[in-house]
């Protein structure tokens, strides 16, 4: 059996007050497993951000309880919150990954030395190697294309072992061709090196590399894939939206209706 | 564009309220100069015409020599002269005046009042009439002084003297008999108000006689009250054809531009010391202003962008960003104006405390004032605004559709062309400044000073990148990744850093240059002191003013006492030119200092003289020559017999005592030299001569180390003032630095919580802010440092053949400069830090 590498219970998240209350997260119980690839998939606006922020303690919740192995991130300090985002937890971002400061290898090894540890020569290798970077590592990210700046924001995610990765829509701003460097990495990453990874994205064929897609909309999950291809992806997508039509409007993004990958 | 204008002022108002203050610091300080002299001037003007008569009549030739304080005039003017002029037609009064200012009051707690400051001025009491129609002296309480034993003073002596009415005043004179006591029996006051300071003193007119002309019946000056109707001039004219010759009637007018002239210089050199300062200040608030607008115009210009894409011409852009500054220039010139006034108050207490009193005169603020301030206030901030508002409208529509914009910069090699030139036209300035003399020598020297500095700042993003990387390496090793961001950052913008730094930059120079000259000039002392002062003790009057011969006489008779040397310090016109003259007897000199004569003899007989090489350069003269001597009572002749290499305690020339009987000056002594019989004697002769001085407060005994104490003393209260004044433009620069880093942290919002997301603490975070403020506030002051060291010594070597031969690096007081400035960077640091580190970490990231 695999062990739990992030638990939400019940999650509440409200932003606002009255009448411009909006319940971004209605409830959402969720197991993540360690070593799994899950996506996270719905409609804009369906809360999968917002989902991602509280797991990776970056935001806090109404109510409902998260735990990121076995710690309960509720009532933890800022400095313990900061040390847990720091060891435990990776993330990469839709854009704006890398601190244009640093040259890649900086970039990479920024949460390490932050926390003033020696990375460990064989896994650095290992990643450098898997993101196919080695060639790239003294440029600055102004220097590198959106896709390598992208594996430069996986490597760094990876590179201290943490519990979990979250990626925000990480190949959101990429080509297919770049994007599928990417996936390959993150995929590669949970296969060969049993890393644990939730990815927000709205691209089927981005999902199809995952083991799991949970499906998000108006901050309830509402459905669930194993072992997706795009295919089945795409079918799903159609039913929670047809679902949700009859319900109110709720929009996919024209792109990933049409199952063409965004560009 | 109007409204965006006005948007933009708003959204952005803490940024602006930062560089207004730099406009705020550098008025006030405009205004507060401009503003203390005005009161100054006012308070000397009322002083002067409420103590002038319609009519003077004094000895011929006095104006060239009023306000020479190293003379003192004897001649007099008979009572049957002051009878005569009781008949000038349309005199209304006639009233003898006796005046004097060689009195001291001493207060209860045995110490002179006043001292070195303002002046004491003794007069004999009358009700007579100034200029301005009101008696020249009022006596507010008690009663006018009647007879040998009763005194009147002014209220602020009395005060701080420690006395009521009623009690015994003890005085000092320089007179045979110093002592003089009398009952305090009123109070009195000059008619135009205040004193500035100086303290009065008032007797009746036969005492007054007593105490400074020896009891004969006669006046210093007379003073002539016109009847209503007759003018000044036609009382002066009928005055002048009664007097003999040797006298002369002066109109009150003049008399008041007389003193109000001398008045002047001093009141001017005052206003352009004062100016220089808020010169600096405000060259250093320009550095912080074009950051700031830089800044701005750098953050904003997407959206300028987008308003040129929109339709909006160049110049519109342009005007937008000047409309903001000109809205920043007038609201920061109001509250420096504001300021200034309040500055102008300090300035009048810090005065006071020198012992210079405008209590008596409130603060002018005159329409010239608020001219000036609104002038400058509004022309520095435009010109610094005019860069950057330049450089936003060169940007180019299409840049709205970029994701990163860089704004379009004027290449660096323009850039550093331009401080070549600068740089060269600054050391053209200084060196023929260095090699003029006087006022408009100084001035090129400032001038060049300054552009060299521009020079300096417009190439430090260059200078700047070795300062910061070897600080990166230190950081790195201190700090890790932490110290290592703080560095990239420091380095991301090299001309934001490095005009950020300039500004600092420019005042540590300048504190650096001061410090320099100021130890140059300490060690100087201490040299020449070693090498000339060789007496083992100097008598001499801490007020500066002679006394009575009686006290050589009584250190003579003083056990232990092997050697005297009295010397009187007297002033001559020689050719129009005025030359200092140290009288002394040669032969008791030369037994206690060592001085040779360059060429000829020292050995100064009756109607001779030995002259500095200076001032025989000065004179074209000679040995062998003449030349003639002027004093207000006559001119002598006396012929060149010595030519001596410069000396610290003779000046610029040495004379028989002769010389003085000869100009019916009188003999007092200014310093007398003292040495003992024998080495171990020498304490005991300390004490026994501190004992004999005792009771004449105005005379101290000083050993050699306590003489250049004194000396160095002086030159440090000076150098306070002058870093206090400094201060000021680095209050300005730690303000610019605030505001570079406020900026540059709103700048990089996103990247701070991306740092923040991947784990960086706050604590990291502060301190990475803290380190780049460290290394901005050091870079300054490296810079300004070497940049000070290399004026120091330039400037000492230039003036070493004016008796600063010394040159002397404060070595460790420079490196507190910088452990200084590294704490200013802290602080600086402190507000920055703690918005960068409350930033909410996803809300950071999200920002666009
Ligand atoms: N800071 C906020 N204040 C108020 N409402 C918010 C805030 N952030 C998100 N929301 C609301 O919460 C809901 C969920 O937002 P969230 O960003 O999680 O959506 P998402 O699923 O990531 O959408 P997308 O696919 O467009 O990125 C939305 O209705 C959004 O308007
Ligand atoms: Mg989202």
């Amino acid at each position: 059996m695999t062990t739990i590498a992030a638990r939400a219970t019940a999650l509440t998240k409200v932003y606002g007050k009255g009448d411009a209350e909006v319940r971004a997260l209605d409830g959402v119980s969720l197991e993540i497993g360690s070593g799994e690839f899950t996506a996270v998939m719905g409609p804009s606006g369906s809360g999968k951000s917002t989902l991602m922020h509280c797991l990776a303690a970056l935001d806090t919740v109404s109510s409902g309880e998260i735990h990121i192995g076995d710690t309960n991130i509720a009532g933890l300090s800022d400095k313990k919150l900061t040390e847990l985002r720091r060891d435990d937890i990776g993330f990469v971002f839709q854009s704006f990954n890398l601190v244009p400061t640093l040259s890649a290898q900086e970039n990479i090894l920024l949460p390490l030395s932050i926390a003033g540890r020696q990375p460990e020569a064989e896994w650095f290798d290992t990643v450098i190697e898997a993101v196919g970077l080695r060639d790239r590592l003294g440029h600055r990210p102004s220097e590198m294309s959106g896709g390598q700046q992208q594996r430069v924001a996986c490597a760094r995610a990876l590179m201290s072992r943490p519990s979990i990765v979250f990626a925000d829509e990480p190949t959101g701003n990429l080509d297919s061709t770049s994007g599928a460097e990417v996936l390959g990495f993150l995929q590669r990453s949970v296969r060969d090196f049993g890393q644990t990874i939730v990815m927000v994205t709205h691209d089927p064929v981005a999902a199809s590399y995952t083991d799991r897609v949970v499906f998000l909309a108006d901050g309830r999950l509402v459905d669930e894939l194993h072992a997706p291809t795009a295919d089945s992806v795409l079918e799903r997508m159609s039913q929670i939206q047809l679902r949700h039509n009859r319900q109110g409007p709720v929009e996919f993004q024209d792109a990933a209706l049409a199952g063409e990958p965004e560009s | 564009m109007l409204k965006v204008t006005w948007r933009n002022l708003f959204a952005r108002k803490i940024r602006l309220v930062l560089s207004g203050f730099a406009i705020v610091i550098g008025v006030a300080f405009v205004a507060g100069s401009l503003v203390f002299t005005d009161t100054m001037s006012k308070s000397f003007d009322d002083i002067i015409k409420g103590g002038t008569s319609d009519v003077t009549v004094r000895p011929a030739g006095q104006d060239n020599w009023s306000g020479d304080s190293a003379l003192i005039d004897t001649r007099a003017i008979p009572a049957r002269t002051l009878q005569s002029l009781e008949s000038v037609p349309g005199a209304a009064r006639v009233d003898g005046t006796v005046s004097s200012q060689s009195l001291f009051v001493i207060g209860t707690n045995g110490k002179v009042v006043g001292g070195t400051g303002a002046p004491t001025l003794s007069f004999n009491y009358n009700d007579a009439p100034s200029i301005t129609g009101k008696p020249s002296v009022l006596i507010s309480q008690g009663h006018a002084p009647h007879g040998a034993h009763q005194v009147a003073l002014d209220p602020t002596t009395v005060d701080k003297a420690g006395y009521a009415l009623g009690d015994t005043v003890q005085m000092i004179s320089s007179g045979d008999r110093p002592h003089v006591t009398a009952k305090l029996v009123g109070i009195g006051q000059f008619g135009g108000g205040g004193l500035a300071g100086a303290s009065l003193v008032l007797f009746d007119t036969h005492t007054a006689q007593q105490l400074f002309f020896g009891g004969r019946d006669v006046y210093s000056s007379v003073a002539l009250t016109a009847q209503d109707g007759v003018s000044q001039q036609q009382l002066a004219h009928e005055a002048s054809e009664k007097l003999p010759s040797g006298l002369e009637a002066v109109t009150g007018d003049v008399v008041a531009k007389e003193t109000q002239d001398q008045i002047a210089t001093v009141l001017n050199f005052l206003n352009i010391f004062l100016l220089v300062f808020a010169a600096i200040a405000l060259v250093v608030g320009t550095f912080l202003i074009i950051n700031t607008f830089s800044i701005l115009v750098a953050q904003r210009s997407r959206e300028l962008a987008l308003l040129r894409a929109l339709g909006a011409a160049r110049r519109q852009v342009t005007r937008s960003v000047l409309l903001e500054a000109l809205v920043v220039g007038f609201i920061g010139s109001t509250l420096g104006l504001l300021g200034g006034f309040g500055l102008a108050a300090a300035l009048k207490a810090v005065f006071a405390t020198f012992g210079l009193d405008l209590s008596a005169t409130a603060l002018v603020f005159s329409a010239r004032t608020v001219v000036v301030s609104y002038l400058v206030g509004l022309l520095v901030t435009m010109f610094a605004a005019y860069l950057p508002a330049r450089r936003a409208a060169s940007i180019a529509p299409v840049a709205a559709m970029r994701d990163d914009i860089a704004l379009p910069e004027s290449s660096i090699r323009r850039r550093l062309v331009v401080a070549g030139v600068l740089g060269v036209i600054g050391i053209g300035l200084m060196a023929g400044g260095l090699a003029g003399s006087g006022g408009s020598g100084a001035a090129l020297v400032g001038v060049g000073v300054f552009a060299i500095l521009i020079s300096v700042a417009l190439m430090s993003p260059v200078l700047g990148r070795p300062v910061l990387r070897a600080l990166g390496v230190v950081y790195r090793r201190a700090y890790g990744t932490v110290g290592s961001l703080a560095t990239e950052n420091s380095l991301r913008n090299p001309r934001r850093t490095a005009a950020t730094a300039s500004a600092l930059m420019i005042g540590m120079a300048l504190v650096t240059t001061m410090s320099v000259l100021g130890a140059s000039v300490n060690k100087s002392i201490d040299v020449s002191v070693k090498k000339e002062f060789t007496a083992d003790y100097l008598v001499s009057n801490a007020i500066g003013q002679p006394f009575s011969t009686k006290i050589a006489e009584q250190v003579r008779d003083t056990d232990g006492v092997a050697k005297v040397a009295q010397l009187q310090w007297l002033s001559a016109k020689v050719d129009g030119q005025s030359l200092n003259l140290t009288a002394s007897d040669p032969g008791e000199l030369r037994s206690i200092f060592d001085v040779p004569a360059r060429s000829g003899t020292m050995d100064v007989r009756d109607g001779q003289i030995a002259l500095s090489g200076d001032a025989a350069k000065k004179l074209h003269a000679g040995v062998g020559d003449t030349i003639s001597m002027a004093f207000p009572t006559g001119t002598q002749k006396a012929q060149v017999v010595g030519v001596f290499t410069s000396s610290n305690v003779l000046g610029s020339s040495l004379v028989p005592f002769s010389t003085v009987e000869r100009a019916r000056l009188p003999r007092f002594d200014s310093s007398v030299a003292v040495n003992a019989d024998s080495p171990a004697d020498v304490a005991a002769v300390g004490n026994r001569l501190d004992a004999l001085t005792q009771d004449v407060p105005t005379v101290t005994v000083q050993s050699q180390q306590e003489f250049s104490d004194a000396q160095r003393a002086g030159v440090d209260q000076l150098l306070y003032l002058i870093y206090a004044l400094l201060g000021l433009a680095i209050i300005i620069a730690v303000l610019g630095i605030i505001n570079t880093l406020a900026l540059s942290v709103i700048e990089r919002t996103r990247e701070v919580g991306l740092l923040r997301a991947v784990g960086l603490s706050r604590r990291q975070l502060r301190r990475m802010v803290r380190l780049e403020s460290i290394a901005i506030a050091v870079l300054g002051a490296v810079l300004g440092v070497v940049m000070g060291l290399v004026f120091g010594v330039v400037l000492q070597r230039a003036v070493a053949d004016q008796g600063i031969t010394e040159l002397a690096v404060p070595g460790l007081q420079l490196v507190v400069f910088i452990v200084l400035a590294a704490v200013v960077g802290v602080l600086a640091a402190v507000l920055p830090a703690r918005r960068a580190a409350k930033l909410n970490v996803l809300r950071a990231i999200t920002t666009e």
